[in-house]
């Protein structure tokens, strides 16, 4: 048996807030081995974040308090001075977090900053320093590293900055590495090559690594063993293979069923609820065969053509524009009642703006916006107020949306009497009918925002929005900042609206496994434009341009046997979209595959 | 998330009314920084000696007494007289008076206009956004104490005129401190939420936005009113402050200066009022602040 | 680079700009004749009139306009009225009084001010935070003229350390007696302000992100205040700096009353008294190309510490 790099014992951390002790972390224990990656899993408040935390000894002094047992082969960091941790944080262990847009300092170097944890802990001088460094930025591959050494972070993009932040960390070589999602929020492509990185280096290095994520599907790519967490409780732990096939925990069995997998809907022809398990009697839902909802005899209840939108980039002291930023480009798709179409692509391809401009938030440039047959764009003030109860938004950001002076159930009645569809009396009433739509009990209308969690929140921005009785919702990343069971429920409730409700949906996405499960139809979207669009089984499954490929070649299978193979390591840079003010785009040629897919002309 | 707020959401408390969820509030923001208890009680006990000194003052303000002049704190004028044998302690309760109306007035006035400039400004955005905040910035580089002098040298040392120099000076931190908050929350989604749901303009920015930064721009009055009461305090010690024989405490305290070798207690007297008031304002203002702040809070 | 210090130049002439037209303006907006407001109630028409022609008060505005303009860029800012000398050459020869007194008690406000508010925040809440605040707080609650007042009484006048009226020059004993006092009660003010702000500018930075990451790669305490935290406070530090400097020149004027220093404050309270017009546009004009090089010099310091703004 050998010895454990990271043995972890009985680890209890409690914090004090307001005079009062909570503890965080209750008891836990596990071990990492040498060269083996371990994976944290649990979702917001499990206590993950605060184990890495406790480990590194980097809890604030006056409000923490960490017990147990954190053995680093075989010596206990908890009882070090400060003096004597301090040697062992980037160096015997590393963290990388996961913000990498704010975790570089910006005033710094790049090259200084990854030199300095040489400089303190091999004791190298600057040139020593900083040739060790050119050959560290090289191993994390980042392209011409040497003119890198001398430039700052707000420079690079997030997937350039997270592998600076691995290089700083891989600077002396340390024995493990604590990853805290540290891909969560990069885009789909980026973090696949990010996984592939550090996969890469674990091999060369001979390190272990402490995985912390809520991806199932991340954990399943990488991770040899897997410590399921649950209110500061260790719940689970068990070799991932094990763990996925043959859970015994309820929560364990509730997460994985809520997990969603690409491919998992293969063959099924309609979008369908997640089987859920309840988390505390480990009882599996009966998910009934909803039969298709979407009205597609009908016309369409909104047909886009052409949608042009595009922000101008003024500067200089008279403020002429100076370049644009061409966000949507000729977009055009349509959407019945009853049916779903999923606007997938990563970050700044345009799908958040193809919502808006929908809605006229943002106001297009050209195109047509059909909808129930009238333009939208060539409406007045008054008539785009009438139109506008029946095209409704719920937006990404729970706590962000709802104003938190107000009593929920006064946001939920305030857009009924601004249109005058109620009176003050009837407005109760309503509003107790939505709340109870949505799964709420109606008395915490008189509630503030703030004393719901998020789940609940965006079940709230749901009862807003349905108030005026819409027929098209745009869900813009709706999901996307829920828990992985939350987000579950969350999709269940929004499928069986649209069952009752005949509504459309325009569900905006990055997470193509989410949209796998409640979408008709997918458009893949890509620097502005519709690169293929088609119905979901099509796109999915039989991929035709370049990008899709890709996009659905890296998101993480939740299946630990189906590892996949090294992709080979690609370092992108993603082309802009911002584009001087005399730029003409070239007219681009679409082609039909198949019914109903139609993919835009490539060069092959 | 920040790691400390584990388990947010879900309270078992009996909902409240919001009126008395926002007594309850601003209960909570006083006890952030327990000073500003203390700022306000002195500030209270100050605005009541105010007004109640036509009862307190021993003596008529303005009755001179040549024989009496500069005399030391006893037992019948009890913080001494000035150069005209007028009683200390009655000119200081009535100069109160004034420095308390001029800086209550001028900084209300800086404030709703200003909040309201910088409120549209920071809404609208584009060129009247731009246009507006640089005619700010170029008033508000201008030393504002100067700005002040020479208004009012202009217009006349009158109480209105003193308070329309004070608050034209106070209106571009106003704008500024309005239109901040303002930017941010237009971005907010239950702003947009708000436009989608087909809400006017006006009910966005007066009952959506304005309730939001309601706290901030009030935490700014207070600190802005005791900017307010020193600036009217530095006006009067020019001899630009209201006409004597009314008293006010820079004019006490310019006396005082004047008479310095022969009497301590007349320059130092009104001095100690000011630094109380001020000093007291600035706790309140300060001591709120740290509540006030939407970071600190938890809400962004 | 060179294209940021050419905006920022052209910003500063726009501003400029501004501020002669508003001085114009204010000066004509006055209710009354300026001639007969300067003569009084008693005089005579002819007095009146020939003071005008003087003043130039008879041409047509947009022509004084010209004028004020043509002028104030020549460097020609008219005459004082009181004495008789040209309005620059006055300033001037004050000037150097002004600079020097708020130069010396900036400096002393930033040594001072900027090791207390890193100190404040590193012990935050802890004792030692709440003196520096308290006492802070106290600092700038004083108008300049009390502080001021009380310094004078206590240094100058209880314990004669110090003479009470501040003009001497010549050897640096008399320098240093001269300018000690207007200096600390300045300064002492200065310090309240900038240990507030690099206090809180300190805290915010210091619950950054790339802290955190410094201290995860084992990087010693001091370093991470120091070389981490302060250089990227030092970013809203300078701007505070930068505006406050506004309301130092502004409690200057106070403070040279106080201790009898020449400078531009005893010349502008003497020309509002007198109302002496065109000392007072003189004045507002050199106010305020101090003020547009302040702030020019602010932004090219911001240039250096933050590499951000090199690159735009």
């Amino acid at each position: 048996m050998t010895t454990p790099v990271l043995a972890v014992r009985n680890l209890t951390t409690s914090f004090r807030v307001d005079e009062v002790w909570t503890t965080v972390v209750n008891g836990i224990s596990f071990e990492i081995g040498p060269r083996e990656t371990v994976a944290i899993v649990g979702e917001s408040g499990s206590g993950k974040s605060v184990t890495a935390l406790s480990i590194m000894g980097l809890l604030p002094a006056a409000n923490s308090h960490v017990a147990g047992e954190i053995l680093l082969e075989g010596r206990d960091l908890l009882k070090l001075p400060e003096g004597e941790m301090r040697k062992v944080r980037g160096n015997r262990i590393s963290m990388i977090f996961q913000e990498p847009m704010t975790s570089l300092n910006p005033v710094l170097t790049l090259g200084f900053q990854i030199a300095e944890a040489l400089i303190y802990h091999r004791n190298l001088d600057r040139a020593q320093a900083e040739a060790e460094t050119l050959r560290i930025l090289e191993r994390v591959r980042i392209p011409s590293a040497a003119s890198r050494l001398h430039e700052y972070p707000h420079r690079l993009s997030g997937g350039m900055r997270q592998r600076v932040m691995i290089a700083m960390a891989l600077a002396c070589m340390p024995k493990l590495l604590i990853a805290d999602e540290p891909t969560t929020a990069l885009d789909v492509t980026i973090q696949a090559e990010i996984l592939e990185l550090i996969k890469l280096l674990q091999d060369e290095e001979g390190m272990s690594v402490m995985f912390i994520t809520h991806d199932m599907g991340v954990v399943a790519e990488i991770a040899d063993r897997t410590v399921v967490m649950l209110n500061g409780n260790a719940v689970e732990q068990a070799p991932t293979a094990s763990l996925f096939a043959s859970a015994r925990e309820p929560y364990t069995r509730a997460l994985l069923a809520a997990v969603p997998r690409l491919g998992s809907m293969r063959g099924r022809p309609h979008p369908q609820r997640f089987p859920l398990v309840n988390a505390v009697t480990g009882e599996r839902e009966v998910a009934a065969e909803t039969g298709s909802t979407a009205a597609v005899s009908e016309r369409p209840v909104l047909e886009v053509a052409g949608l042009v939108t595009r922000f101008d980039i003024r500067s200089g002291v008279l403020g002429r524009v100076s370049a644009r930023v061409h966000a949507v480009e000729d977009v055009s798709f349509s959407l019945s009642a009853g049916e779903t179409l999923a606007l997938v692509g990563e970050s700044g391809c345009g799908k958040s703006t193809t919502g808006r401009s929908i809605l006229r938030l943002v106001e297009p440039q050209s195109g047509s916006i059909l909808f129930e047959g009238r333009d939208v764009r060539a409406l007045d003030h008054a008539s785009l107020r009438a139109a506008r109860r029946r095209m409704q938004m719920i937006f990404q950001d729970p706590f962000g949306s709802l104003n938190p002076r107000k009593p929920v159930g006064r946001a939920i009645a305030e857009p009924m009497m601004v249109h005058g569809l109620v009176d003050r009396s009837g407005a109760h009433d309503r509003v107790s009918e939505l709340l109870r739509k949505v799964g709420l009990p109606p008395d915490m209308a008189s509630r503030f925002p703030h004393e719901f969690s998020g789940g609940q929140r965006q079940r709230l921005c749901i009862a807003r929005a349905l108030a005026l009785e819409p027929r098209v919702l745009v869900a813009d990343e709706a999901v996307s900042a829920l828990d992985v069971s939350i987000k579950a429920q969350v999709i269940n409730l929004m499928m069986d609206l649209q069952a009752e409700m005949k509504l459309a949906y325009l569900f905006i996405s990055h997470d193509i496994a989410v949209v796998e499960r409640i979408s008709h139809r997918i458009a893949v979207m890509y620097l502005g434009e519709v690169v293929e669009i088609g119905p979901r089984a099509a796109v999915i499954e039989n991929p035709q341009h370049p990008y899709t490929k890709r996009l659905m070649a890296a998101v993480p299978v939740p299946e630990p046997g189906r590892r996949a193979l090294r992709r080979g390591l690609s370092t992108t840079e993603v082309p802009s979209s911002v584009h001087d003010p005399g730029y003409v785009p070239a007219p681009r040629l679409y082609r039909e595959v198949g019914p109903g897919h139609v993919v835009q002309a490539f060069d092959a | 998330m920040s790691q400390m707020s584990a388990a947010r959401g879900n309270s078992s408390a009996p909902a409240q009314t919001p009126l008395a969820y926002f007594a309850a509030q601003t209960i909570k923001a006083f006890n952030t920084n327990k000073t500003s208890w203390i700022g306000l009680a002195v500030f209270l006990i100050v605005i009541a000696l105010a007004i109640f000194a036509p009862a307190l003052a021993p003596f008529d303000p303005t009755d001179q007494n040549i024989l009496e002049k500069l005399r030391p704190p006893s037992a019948e004028h009890w913080l001494g007289t000035d150069s005209f044998g007028r009683d200390t302690l009655s000119r200081l309760l009535y100069g109160a008076r004034i420095s308390l109306v001029i800086g209550v007035v001028s900084t209300l006035a800086a404030m709703l206009l200003g909040s309201a400039i910088g409120m549209l400004a920071g809404w609208h955005g584009g060129r009247i956004d731009t246009v507006t905040m640089q005619t700010m910035d170029v008033l508000l580089a201008f030393p504002s104490l100067i700005l002040g002098l020479i208004l009012v040298a202009m217009l006349g040392p009158s109480m209105l005129n003193i308070i329309i120099a004070i608050a034209l000076t106070s209106i571009p931190p106003f704008a500024r401190i309005a239109r901040a908050p303002t930017i941010a929350i237009k971005e907010r989604e239950f702003v947009l939420a708000g436009r989608a749901l087909g809400y006017s303009d006006t009910r966005i920015v007066a009952g959506h936005i304005l309730p939001n930064i309601f706290p901030e721009i009030l935490v700014m009055g207070s600190l802005w009113l005791a900017n307010a009461i020193r600036t009217e305090a530095s006006l009067a010690f020019v001899g630009l402050g209201v006409k004597p024989p009314t008293p006010t405490w820079g004019g006490m305290i310019r006396e005082g200066f004047e008479n310095i070798l022969d009497s301590y207690t007349l320059a130092l007297m009104p001095s100690i009022s000011i630094l109380i008031v001020i000093f007291a304002l600035n706790l309140l203002g300060d001591g709120l602040r740290d509540a006030v702040d939407p970071k600190l809070k938890g809400e962004t | 680079m060179t294209a940021f210090v050419v905006r920022r130049l052209a910003f500063a002439c726009v501003t400029l700009f501004a501020v002669l037209t508003l001085v114009f303006v204010l000066v004509r907006i006055v209710p009354g004749d300026p001639a007969q407001l300067i003569l009084g109630d008693q005089a005579s028409r002819e007095a009146i009139e020939s003071l005008r022609h003087r003043l130039g008060l008879d041409l047509p505005i947009g022509e004084q306009y010209a004028v004020f303009l043509s002028g104030a860029l020549r460097g020609d800012w008219g005459v004082s009225m009181v004495t008789g000398q040209p309005v620059i050459r006055e300033v001037l020869r004050v000037l150097p009084w002004t600079i020097e007194l708020t130069v010396v008690s900036l400096i002393l406000g930033i040594l001072l001010g900027v090791p207390a508010g890193v100190y404040a925040a590193i012990h935050r809440n802890r004792l030692v935070d709440y003196a520096v605040r308290i006492s802070s707080l106290l600092g700038l609650s004083f108008p300049p003229f009390v502080a001021a007042i009380v310094l004078l009484l206590a240094f100058a006048i209880a314990l004669p350390w110090f003479p009470v009226i501040s003009a001497q020059s010549g050897s640096f004993a008399a320098w240093y007696r001269s300018i000690t006092l207007p200096a600390v009660s300045l300064g002492l003010i200065s310090a309240a302000y900038i240990t507030r702000v690099t206090r809180s500018a300190m805290l915010e930075v210091l619950s950054e992100d790339y802290v955190r990451t410094a201290r995860a790669k084992g990087v010693p305490w001091n370093a991470v205040i120091w070389r981490h935290a302060l250089r990227n406070a030092l970013i809203p530090i300078i701007t505070v700096v930068g505006l406050y400097l506004g309301i130092l020149i502004g409690n200057s004027v106070l403070t040279e009353i106080v201790f009898s220093r020449p400078g531009l404050g005893k010349l502008l309270i003497g020309a509002l008294n007198q109302r002496d017009y065109p000392m007072l546009q003189g004045m507002m004009v050199i106010y305020t190309l101090v003020v547009v090089l302040v702030n020019l010099l602010t932004d090219l310091t911001y240039g250096f510490v933050d590499p951000r703004v090199k690159l735009k």
